[in-house]
């Protein structure tokens, strides 16, 4: 009971720290409005998806380098394929790029289980080969969106019976991000597939000793790693309008919103909840930053500090208990 | 209670090429570096010429200098994504320092960020045990951040690269690359570190087995805090020669030479859970990835499928690895 | 007997590469019986173990579950078929909740909670996460768990180490009257008592195969403890007098002085002085804390209480290098731990040369060279295959880990069952190696898990049982039985008799 609540108030301590970093938000910029919010989330998007897709991967024990560049390949491979297509066109594009990911990240679980090389080894190489694919699906930034899907992300949404001024502060991209984490999420953390990559992360030998099938749970776990990295991707598209074959800074991102949203390292703890708050208080440090005026570089800085510190943390924890 | 195997029995032909393969990784490798020059004399003759082997031997140095930290950190089973940021950071630095600063302390001022990076890099791996692939990764965004604000306050300034390591890097003398006076002591060094010191010694046995090491009384953070600082200050020296071979100021100059630094490394019988690897090996695997390039530049291969190929070859030639360590 | 056997294994193997871990092993087991698996250290009853429950599969060998060859080549396959382990560790997951670990086995919820509470554990959190359990509940959970399911064939391993006394006898209870319903019992334990208690017939491996079957009689211990060791108590009473021709006069000054040292759990409050010219034996089951010991001495681990004097001074090591700049050089039995596999012979053996940051400069090769060959001399270490040690034999290997320290000077050796799965021949050669370090004043501290090697080796044997020395054996009477009787924690001269055994736990024998 003792540990169940450490956890929880792991997360509350996270939302505590969120609120009142956008209290600071309300006093440097009084204005601070829903608009921003909205900005905000937007940006948030691709992050908490990368997040997603890291958290899954970490639970069951194994680390995923290849989201950024999976979520570059079905960003372009989205955005070339509704590029000048119909509007109608685009809800088959979708489901095919959903697929894509889950497919190309069973790829990355089977290759770690026959190969027998590390992880962390085999998603750098299929970093590699995923970003050249992105680079052979489209060579430069381009590509297109369908309208209703970039409309998906932008304003709010009216509530019935609930007045503007409330709603103006529920963007569609907030509803959005929870609604899709929802649906994957929530089955999945219920099922027995849940709780064997739950498994698998804490103590793959008691796991198989248990009866878990290891190899299945892990493939699987990589697979919805790139699920919501093929969402990740998506929202990319959507948010831009177009698909960058280049990888975004998702990576890191994902790593220390991982360690910071109380997911350790190791395995087999935390959940999804803690980590995508943790990217929303990485986001809005930055939009402190940017609306202190300071430089935006300056704040890159800033911000490849936090999380390199925030992962010398994790690794730091993770050293202790395991000597312990 | 247990037979132990003997070493003297005549082992199975596949196990023997296994051994041959895994003592002499050189033989192998240099008849794939023929076979490649080979192929591209068949598809363009005549293309092989003392002009061609200078260049093509100037690009490959500043590759294998690159592929030096790979192989040195990959010794300990570890790796150094930020080589490809240091090398940028210290020639941007260098050229644009250079408009003010004689050459020699322009090169000293580009070589600070370097020791800085390797610094910050050994402290998180060797004493917080971060994984060195999230490690340097971390620290070369740091840099970019860095590089950019930097630019910021030099842009008006312009840039000048020094005499000096314009003709180090594109000079020729005799048909014989310059940068080969830069390139033979640092390879030299490099083997003879690997080799003949106590330095080397513990990087092999620190990747072979850490618990041994330990054992032995050795201090795992020393080891990798200096086997990081000494792969960041080589990265940077790369990048000051890469600026001279370049020359053009940009702030993403040697990024592209990262991911083939690593596949050198691979493709030169480095393993990259450490223990076993020569700069030998990886000096041949620069050539191998620079002829390689040649050829398919001449089929018009795109960016993206070099890519794939390469990230292939990274895993198929540790997964082979694998296999050839696993069952002895 | 008419009954057909509910579990019959026979000409079972295992083999590891080159080693054969179990050679012949057979096991049968009536329907409603407790049958106890014996064994000395590295006998092959936990590789048994794990093949019968589908954690390795075998190489060789028929496994027929109620008359019926079974598949059971994964755990959810043995569980399947009714054959479904405790393992002496733990294997609840730790962070899933008490609930959730249920849900993974397909465990009824209800039944479960029933045998918790008539294990003796009343009031169980089912949220709680199974971290948080103390570990000594954790194995009752892990027991309810198996018991719920109404397994055929039950494997308790180590069931009732780490328990309190109030729990191993509610456990014991219940094993007993799992029996009653026809089930099976495979019971696992270092515990005559317990086995003379609980368990109506016991089978005994000895180097990978079956050596005897006995019904548990009292008084049966003695014929137990003999097929264990197999025919060599009388014959090693000729090689005692070796030892004593070897044996250097003790009166050498103290090097080691261990004083109430405890570490972790393992080990509580241990004393003993380890003189320079001596080799200092320590028995012990597996398990019983040698390894932490070992440990705290080599400076792996810190010790959580007591005091380790080096020379007259009392000394704390942080790191292994404070152990090795003390002379102190540790030889671990696994040579995978000590040894650099894919580096040559020389690299390995010169290890230690390099690790302090001074000598990081250039090697001098000439003279590391001569250091190096007078250790591989000294050893006669095979170097055809020098380039890499891994493919040296085991033997020659263990040479290897002791010639680095020969090289490098060490004043005392802490070799931890140095001899583990190496060939005779090379025994032999280490054993004199060691005589002659001694012999030379430097001091070695041998722990073993081959008990005739102690009077082969020692001067004198340190006996360990649960974390406590039991008894300080001279040489002279340190033959197999002697030391397996102490190993046991049975009091020195108490031949079988139940009677007087069931009061080992609560008074262990004191130091002479």
């Amino acid at each position: 009971m003792k540990h169940h609540f450490r956890r929880q108030g792991w997360v509350a301590g996270l939302f505590a720290l969120l609120v009142a970093l956008f209290i600071l938000t309300k006093f440097i910029q009084p204005n601070y409005g829903a608009g921003d919010l909205g900005s905000l989330v937007r940006a948030v998007l691709p992050y908490a998806f990368a997040v997603a897709a890291q958290t899954v991967v970490v639970i069951a024990g194994g680390i995923d380098l290849s989201v950024a560049a999976m979520m570059a390949l079905t960003s372009v491979t989205a955005a070339s394929m509704m590029a000048g297509a119909s509007e109608e066109y685009a809800l088959l594009v979708v489901p095919f790029v959903l697929a894509m990911g889950f497919a190309l990240g069973a790829v990355n679980g089977i290759l770690i289980v026959v190969s027998r090389v590390p992880d962390i080894v085999v998603t750098l190489a299929t970093l590699f080969m995923l970003q050249g694919a992105a680079l052979l699906v489209l060579g430069a930034p381009g590509g297109g969106a369908a309208e209703w899907l970039k409309s998906l992300v932008v304003g709010t949404i009216p509530l019935p019976g609930l007045p503007d001024s409330v709603t103006a502060w529920i963007p569609k991209s907030l509803v959005l991000l929870v609604v899709l984490l929802c649906i994957v999420w929530i089955p999945l953390n219920r099922s027995k597939l849940g709780l064997s990559i739950y498994a698998i992360g804490s103590s793959e030998l008691a796991a198989f000793r248990s009866g878990v099938p290891v190899a299945r749970t892990k493939i699987l776990a990589y697979a919805f790693a790139g699920l919501f990295a093929a969402m990740g991707g998506l929202s990319l598209t959507m948010s831009t309008g177009i698909g960058a074959p280049i990888p975004g800074p998702y990576l890191l991102a994902s790593v220390a919103a991982v360690v910071l949203g109380g997911v350790a390292l190791g395995g087999g703890k935390g959940s999804l909840l803690g980590p995508i708050i943790a990217v929303f208080v990485l986001r809005l440090v930055r939009t402190d930053l940017t609306l202190l005026a300071i430089d935006p570089n300056v704040t890159a800085i800033v911000e490849g500090s936090i999380m390199v510190a925030v992962v010398m943390f994790g690794a730091f924890i993770t050293m202790r208990s395991r000597s312990s | 209670m247990s037979i132990s195997a003997t070493a003297s029995q005549p082992a199975p032909l596949g196990r023997r090429i296994k051994r041959f393969m895994s003592d002499y990784p050189l033989v192998p490798l240099l008849a794939l570096l023929l076979l490649l020059v080979l192929v591209l004399q068949i598809m363009q003759p005549g293309i092989v010429n003392q002009r061609w082997i200078a260049n093509t031997v100037k690009f490959a140095i500043p590759l294998a200098l690159l592929a030096g930290c790979q192989t040195m950190t990959m010794l300990t089973g570890g790796i150094d994504l930020s080589v490809g940021t240091v090398a940028t950071m210290a020639a941007f630095i260098v050229a644009t320092q250079g408009v003010d600063h004689a050459a020699p302390v322009a090169m000293l001022i580009a070589l600070v960020p370097a020791v800085l990076i390797g610094f910050a890099n050994g402290i998180g791996v060797g004493v917080f045990r971060v994984h060195p692939l999230i490690m340097t990764l971390g620290t070369s965004l740091i840099g970019v951040g860095f590089l950019q604000v930097y630019q910021r306050t030099v842009i008006a300034a312009g840039a000048k690269v020094p005499d000096f390591l314009i003709w180090l890097g594109t000079g020729l003398t005799g048909g014989i690359p310059n940068a080969l006076l830069l390139f033979i002591p640092v390879a030299a060094l490099l083997i003879f570190i690997q080799r003949r010191t106590g330095f080397g010694r513990l990087l092999y046995a620190t990747g072979d087995n850490e618990r041994a090491t330990r054992l032995a009384g050795v201090k795992y953070w020393q080891v990798i805090l200096a086997l990081y600082m000494f792969s960041s200050v080589l990265a940077g020296i790369m990048g000051l020669l890469y600026m001279g071979l370049i020359r053009a100021p940009s702030l993403s100059l040697a990024e592209p030479l990262v991911l083939p630094s690593v596949a050198a490394a691979v493709i030169g019988g480095t393993s990259i859970f450490g223990g076993r690897g020569s700069y030998t090996g990886t000096i041949v695997g620069a050539l191998i990835l620079t002829v390689l390039t040649t050829l398919l530049t001449i089929l018009q291969m795109p960016e993206g499928a070099r890519r794939i190929l390469f990230g292939a070859i990274v895993l198929l030639v540790t997964a082979a690895y694998l296999r050839i360590v696993d069952d002895r | 007997m008419t009954t057909s056997p509910l579990l019959d294994a026979t000409g079972v193997a295992k083999r590891y590469g080159a080693v054969a871990a179990l050679k012949n092993a057979s096991l049968s087991l009536l329907p409603g019986e407790v049958h106890a698996l014996m064994g000395a250290n590295g006998a092959g009853k936990s590789t048994l173990v794990k093949i019968l429950t589908g954690a390795i599969s075998a190489n060789v060998g028929r496994i027929l579950v109620r008359g019926q060859e079974r598949d059971i080549r994964s755990p959810a396959k043995a569980r399947k078929a009714g054959l479904v382990p405790v393992y002496q560790e733990p294997s609840l997951i730790p962070d899933l909740d008490v609930l959730s670990n249920l849900r993974l086995t397909n465990t009824p919820v209800e039944p479960f909670r029933n045998w918790v509470r008539e294990l003796g554990v009343p009031d169980l959190d089912l949220r709680e996460l199974a971290r948080d359990v103390p570990l000594a509940i954790q194995r009752v959970l892990d027991l309810a768990r198996a018991l719920a399911v109404e397994p055929d064939v039950l494997l308790l391993d180590e069931m009732t180490a780490a328990l309190p006394a109030n729990l191993a006898e509610r456990v014991l209870e219940v094993v007993k009257g799992q029996s009653r319903t026809g089930r099976s019992v495979i019971f696992i334990s270092h515990r005559f008592v317990e086995i003379a208690a609980l368990c109506d017939r016991a089978t005994v491996l000895r180097d990978g195969e079956t050596v005897g079957v006995v019904d548990i009689v009292p008084g049966v211990e003695e014929r137990i403890v003999e097929l264990m060791l197999g025919a060599k108590v009388e014959k090693r009473r000729v090689t005692q007098q070796r030892a004593e021709d070897a044996a250097s006069p003790a009166g050498g000054s103290t090097r080691i002085a261990v004083r109430n040292l405890s570490v972790g759990t393992k080990l509580q409050d241990v004393s003993f002085d380890l003189k320079d010219g001596e080799v200092a034996g320590v028995v012990a089951l597996e398990g019983q804390g040698q390894d932490e010991l070992f440990a705290a001495l080599a400076g792996s681990i810190r010790p959580a209480g007591g005091t380790i004097e080096v020379d007259g001074r009392q000394v704390r090591f942080s790191h292994p290098a404070d152990a090795v700049q003390a002379g102190i050089a540790y030889v671990p039995g696994d040579r995978t731990e000590a040894l650099a596999m894919q580096q040559s012979v020389r690299e390995n053996i010169a290890l230690p040369f390099s690790a302090a940051f001074r000598n990081w400069g250039p090697i001098r090769m000439g003279k590391e060279g001569a250091t190096v060959q007078g250790a591989i001399e000294r050893l006669q270490i095979d170097t055809r295959a020098q380039r890499e040690v891994q493919r040296l034999s085991g033997g020659n290997q263990q040479k290897v880990t002791i010639a680095r320290w020969i090289a490098a000077d060490a004043r005392t050796l802490l070799c931890f069952d140095p001899t583990r799965g190496i060939d005779v021949g090379t025994k032999q050669e280490i054993y004199k190696l060691l005589r002659q370090l001694a012999a030379q004043g430097k001091s070695v501290l041998f722990y073993t898990s081959e008990l005739e090697e102690v009077q082969l080796v020692c001067d004198r044997a340190i006996v360990i049982f649960g974390g406590r020395v039991v008894d300080i054996l001279p040489v002279e009477i340190a033959d197999e039985a002697a030391l397996t009787r102490a190993a046991y924690g049975l009091p020195r001269d108490a031949k079988a008799d139940v009677g007087i055994l069931a009061d080992v736990h609560s008074d262990p024998v004191t130091r002479p």
